[in-house]
């Protein structure tokens, strides 16, 4: 029967060409934004660590004097201080933790035929590897005797490793930074978490840093910083923080695997400002907040606003479109009451003429589908030239494909009910007599 | 022109016209929102920075190697700078409006204040007036005498020693009128951190700030600091808008013989960071242009659609109407009214989902209200494409000959 109803579909499809096409390309137009835009929005919302991110927290805390304040408005501070960092570091009340912040490092290659070139680099403590799930390709992270040594010791992403020993195994070489030589320890497999999640100073959609050091070694050779500064009271910001100033420059993050734990460590925080606020440190009342990964992004709004609006747009144009094939199918259809009154009268039902019909509204969508994809296809490259951070990232996944199809075939079905319950109502008797 | 026999025959068709007029109301909605973000991105593209963009290059270098002489170095690099042909001044700047990042502080109006006033982005470095073209409306630049090295600075801050911090400054006059509504700013006194003062000298005409426009796009201030290379500054440097190319190709080439152990960068000229900042808001209008576009010829050819569809049912209709003596311009404007009628429909409903599509974007998305102006514009618009697309069918009606009436199929 499905047969027999495509068969009729295509046929009548081919007798009107300009409203089929009209029609397709009104869904190909609709789906074909829509998707560009989702799949946007979709690779931008995605959960960097999937499986992991639920159970690592980023603890907030507020340091600053009453300049400002505003009792029950104020946000607690986006990063902590040294002292604060290393307290919550050292005081180990989570299963892992680390603290850290980023930097530029100028990188001299060995081989000759390379200029000296500056690299993103991540100064953080042992933890970061275990904490964030991190693939190697090559040796292993530092542990704790290192961070607590200063050891001038490296860990590379594989692409600085390409880059500067043509992928093979670096560990083991020496690698010279600014003035300081290291030891390249470990190189990361392939590692690229969507959004830059534990640190959002640096761009949000961006590769992540090519130079991973222990944090105490970088503060030992002295290396700037980059990020964020939030200075108060009179503390000054600047590339090189003073350690005892009152600024707020790194991040720390911890991993909590329970809700007893993740309860015991928000009233440690409480307990731990309450503390600092006897000693004189803390002038505010305790205000903490303890985050996962996706609320972390959720509060930082994450995601631009532009690819939001973007997204009610498509949908909007979507809603036109399909607005405009619901009119065009109904049309079609009606014309056709004198066909479909004569296989009413040889005795189809209107079950039947039903069927036949959303066949037809089907095939449209079908191949509005396709449009719609290729136009996603076109959409999508047309973003990745944009100049945003996230351009590179907009590809279509077998998610998102499926999907395209889906809402397609959806959507033309839906538009197609309408005008097909309403073509069924023809009177057999009538539409032969008149013709 | 009879529109009771238009509105009879349209109540035989009413969900085809609903549809008709849904499909308008909806394309008038969203190309009314549409065209209005399209002008709020332009008009913020259009925002001025208060400095002679098209008469400044900017190269930002890093050391290599750690470098303790670098406040002597920069002035070697000034000194180098200023020798090469075309170069009429040569600035060292901690950032440049629309630069993203720089520093920006919280200004007190007194010393005991616990809420700031106002937050001001801040602007320092070597010899800034003069490089970038700031117009000072009142008031005088600072004197050599009066910078002070930002490392000693920074000490003199957290120490809380006083006498080491500079102890003036110029401020916007957008920033003056802020602070001091309708008074002089000259001789004023504003505070920063905890009750720092700073005695307000010169007053700018504009000048834009460096980070985030929210806090005020036009609270700006000028520091008497002197920067390096280390602190992240920049070699600001001025010349002619033709000689461009040409200085910053002389000025990189120098820059390299006199240190080659440096990394350049940032290079190019004031025109490439105005452009890289507003590229977001470029890259939307051209998308939100694109939509409108599209909405419009989807709309069109749904019209020419339906209005075909329309007159090949009614043919015969047509046929006896021409018979019984109406003209074919009587046809013509038959199909023009009716769509006239439709579309009028349509851009009322429209309107009102215009203004609730609007609430909504204001809501959730720091937009201003839709001005009232938008609302014609989007009517002509849809009115024009309307017509326009019903030509073409309403043509072929009125061509329609009287014989059809007598012709039983």
């Amino acid at each position: 029967m499905f047969a027999y109803y495509l068969d009729l579909a295509l046929r009548s499809l081919k007798r009107n060409r300009a409203l089929t096409v009209l029609m397709v390309l009104a869904i190909a137009l609709g789906i074909g934004a829509s998707m560009t835009t989702l799949t946007v929005l979709h690779v931008l919302s995605g959960d960097p660590l999937p499986g992991k991110s639920g159970q690592l927290y980023y603890p907030q805390i507020d340091p600053r004097d009453l300049t400002g304040y505003l009792p029950g408005k104020s946000e607690a501070e986006a990063q902590v201080s040294w002292i604060d960092g290393m307290n919550l570091l050292r005081a180990k009340r989570a299963d892992r933790q680390a603290l850290m912040t980023g930097g530029t490092v100028a990188v001299q290659p060995i081989r000759s035929t390379l200029d000296p070139f500056y690299e993103g680099a991540r100064y953080t403590t042992a933890d970061f590897f275990p904490m964030f799930d991190v693939p190697f390709l090559y040796g292993r992270g530092w542990g704790a005797s290192e961070d607590d040594s200063s050891a001038r010791v490296l860990v590379i992403s594989s692409q600085l490793n390409d880059k500067l020993f043509g992928s093979k195994d670096s560990t083991g070489q020496m690698l010279q930074l600014g003035d300081t030589s290291f030891r390249i320890i470990g190189v990361l497999g392939n590692w690229h978490p969507t959004p830059h999640f534990y640190d959002l100073n640096e761009t949000d959609y961006g590769e992540n840093e090519g130079v991973y050091m222990p944090l105490s070694t970088s503060q030992d050779v002295g290396y700037d910083h980059d990020g964020s500064v939030d200075c108060w009271g009179n503390g000054g910001g600047g590339k090189r923080v003073d350690h005892s100033a009152p600024c707020t420059w790194l991040q720390f993050w911890v991993q909590l695997d329970s809700p007893a734990q993740v309860a015991g460590y928000s009233s440690f925080l409480v307990h731990y400002s309450q503390e600092q606020k006897a000693l004189g440190r803390f002038q505010r009342p305790p205000n903490v907040q303890l985050r996962n990964v996706m609320q972390w992004l959720d509060y930082n709004m994450v995601v631009p606003d532009d690819v939001r609006l973007q997204n009610w747009l498509a949908l909007g144009f979507l809603v036109v479109c399909l607005v405009n094939t619901v009119g065009l199918m109904l049309a079609k259809f009606l014309r056709r009451s004198g066909e479909l009154g004569v296989r009413r009268a040889l005795g189809a039902s209107k079950r039947a003429l039903f069927a036949q019909l959303l066949v037809e509204s089907g095939v449209v969508g079908f191949a509005g589908g396709i449009g719609g994809l290729l136009l996603a296809l076109f959409g999508l490259w047309l973003v990745r030239r944009q100049p945003a951070s996230y351009a590179a990232l907009a590809h279509l996944d077998p998610t998102m494909l499926l999907m395209t199809f889906l809402l397609a075939i959806g959507a033309s079905l839906l538009a197609g009910l309408l005008p097909a319950w309403r073509a069924c109502q023809v009177t057999p008797a009538l539409q032969l007599k008149s013709t | 022109m009879d529109i009771l026999p238009i509105l009879s025959t349209l109540r035989r068709h009413k969900i085809t016209a609903w549809l008709l007029i849904m499909q308008i109301a909806l394309t008038c909605a969203i190309v009314c929102n549409a065209v209005f973000l399209i002008g709020q991105r332009l008009q913020r593209m259009d925002m001025p920075s208060g400095i002679d963009e098209h008469n400044l290059v900017q190269i930002k270098l890093a050391y290599i190697s750690n470098r303790p002489d670098a406040t002597a170095r920069a002035q070697t690099d000034l000194a180098a700078l200023r020798q090469i042909p075309g170069v009429q001044q040569v600035a060292l700047s901690i950032s440049l409006p629309f630069a993203m990042g720089g520093p920006n502080s919280d200004v007190m109006l007194d010393a005991r204040q616990k809420q700031r006033t106002l937050s001001a982005s801040n602007f320092f470095g070597q010899n800034l007036l003069p490089t970038l073209g700031l117009k000072l409306v009142e008031g005088r630049d600072f004197q050599p005498g009066e910078y002070v090295d930002l490392t000693t600075a920074t000490a003199a801050l957290q120490s809380g020693e006083l006498k080491g911090l500079p102890q003036t400054v110029i401020i916007t006059k957008a920033m003056a009128e802020r602070l001091w509504p309708g008074q002089g700013a000259l001789g004023k006194t504003i505070y920063f951190g905890q009750g720092v003062p700073f005695r307000v000298i010169g007053v700018l005409a504009g000048l834009t700030r460096s980070d985030s426009l929210r806090n005020g796009a036009d609270y700006s201030m000028v520091m008497p600091i002197s920067v390096d290379l280390t602190s992240g500054a920049r070699y600001v440097i001025r010349c002619a808008p033709q000689d461009r190319a040409q200085v910053l190709g002389a000025a990189l080439a120098k820059l390299k013989q006199i240190d080659p152990r440096r990394v350049v960068l940032q290079k190019g000229t004031y025109d490439d960071v105005r452009r890289a900042f507003f590229a977001n808001d470029r890259a939307m209008a051209g998308i939100l242009t694109g939509v409108v576009a599209a909405l419009l010829i989807v709309t069109a050819l749904g019209i020419v659609g339906l209005a075909s569809f329309w007159v090949a049912q009614r043919r015969r209709q047509i046929g006896v109407r021409r018979a019984l003596g109406a003209t074919r311009a009587n046809i013509l404007h038959y199909f023009q009214t009716e769509n006239f009628l439709l579309a009028t429909i349509g851009i009322v409903i429209g309107m009102a989902l215009a203004f609730g599509i609007n609430l909504f974007l204001m809501k959730h998305y720091e937009l201003p209200r839709l001005p009232a102006v938008y609302f014609p514009v989007g009517a002509i618009a849809l009115w024009m494409i309307g017509q326009l697309a019903v030509l073409g069918p309403a043509l072929r009606a009125a061509a329609v000959p009287p014989v059809v009436a007598t012709r039983s199929v």
